[in-house]
């Protein structure tokens, strides 16, 4: 599956579209990374467990992005974004949208 | 001395040494952070990674994929109680003008590194968004720090 943010594949010219596949999740972080990144936020700088805990939910998000897209028969998905936003405290939405095409 | 002194002095105490100690860690990561920085953005000058939405028309395209950077930050305790005092007269808030920065440079810094550990030559049409995580203390008014994403399209070409 090739993925881009761009109008269309670089390279590649669209042949079909297949309309608009999304993919997201709600995650929440546990205690014991929460305790970490407490005590981290205290010094600032990066707080290395919630990056990679983010990182693993928009993965997912675009791995579900992916299936759906698969389903339908595209090869492609074009202009991909994104968007995060806090449901619930200390719990967040990753979310990942995008255009499923058949390039060539 | 005064036993009402030293009752002050005591209770003072603790919030004044974590102001400070607070304020040396803070100050010595992020120097140490922008020194980081620095190095890796020389290591990649002469790797295009720009916001155009299209293709210069003079490259050859062989491969095109998605790479995404990103980089959860926060300001230390220190810069947090003076970012309160400075909510109260009003004005530019550097400290976190600062943390921004250093997140942005931090997250394109990761797209050029995945695009380049992917074997691409340049990336396009990068985005950056910005996200504050909700503290799950202090009833969801605290802050766990701000989340910047950077994406783009990392593109192999012909040369």
């Amino acid at each position: 599956m090739i993925l881009s943010n761009m109008e269309s594949v670089p390279g590649k010219t669209i042949k079909e579209f297949y309309g608009v596949v999304t993919g997201s999740t709600v995650r929440t972080k546990h205690i014991g990374r929460d305790f970490m990144a407490g005590i981290k936020n205290l010094i600032g700088g990066e707080l290395k467990g919630y990056t990679e805990l983010l990182h693993e939910a928009r993965t997912q998000a675009l791995e579900r992005m992916i299936q759906e897209a698969r389903s339908t028969g595209a090869n492609a998905v074009v202009n991909v974004r994104f968007s995060t936003s806090s449901v619930a405290q200390g719990a967040a939405e990753l979310f990942a949208y995008g255009t499923a095409v058949k390039v060539e | 001395m005064n036993p009402e002194l030293v009752g002050i002095i005591s209770q003072l105490g603790f919030p004044l040494a974590l102001l400070g100690a607070t304020y040396i860690c803070g100050s010595l990561i992020e120097a140490g952070h922008y020194r980081h920085l620095r190095r890796r953005e020389k290591a990649s000058v002469g790797f295009p990674a720009i916001t155009l939405r299209s293709v210069p028309a003079s490259w050859t395209v062989l491969d095109a994929a998605l790479v995404t950077g990103s980089v959860v930050i926060s300001l230390d305790y220190f810069k947090r109680f003076l970012a309160r005092l400075r909510g109260l007269v009003g004005g530019s808030l550097k400290s976190y003008e600062t943390l921004l920065d250093r997140g942005r440079r931090e997250a394109i810094m990761r797209v050029k590194e995945a695009a380049r550990r992917r074997g691409a030559h340049a990336v396009v049409n990068i985005r950056l968004e910005t996200a504050r995580l909700a503290s799950s203390r202090r009833n969801g008014k605290g802050t766990a720090g701000v989340e910047i994403l950077a994406f783009g399209t990392a593109l192999k070409l012909a040369r």
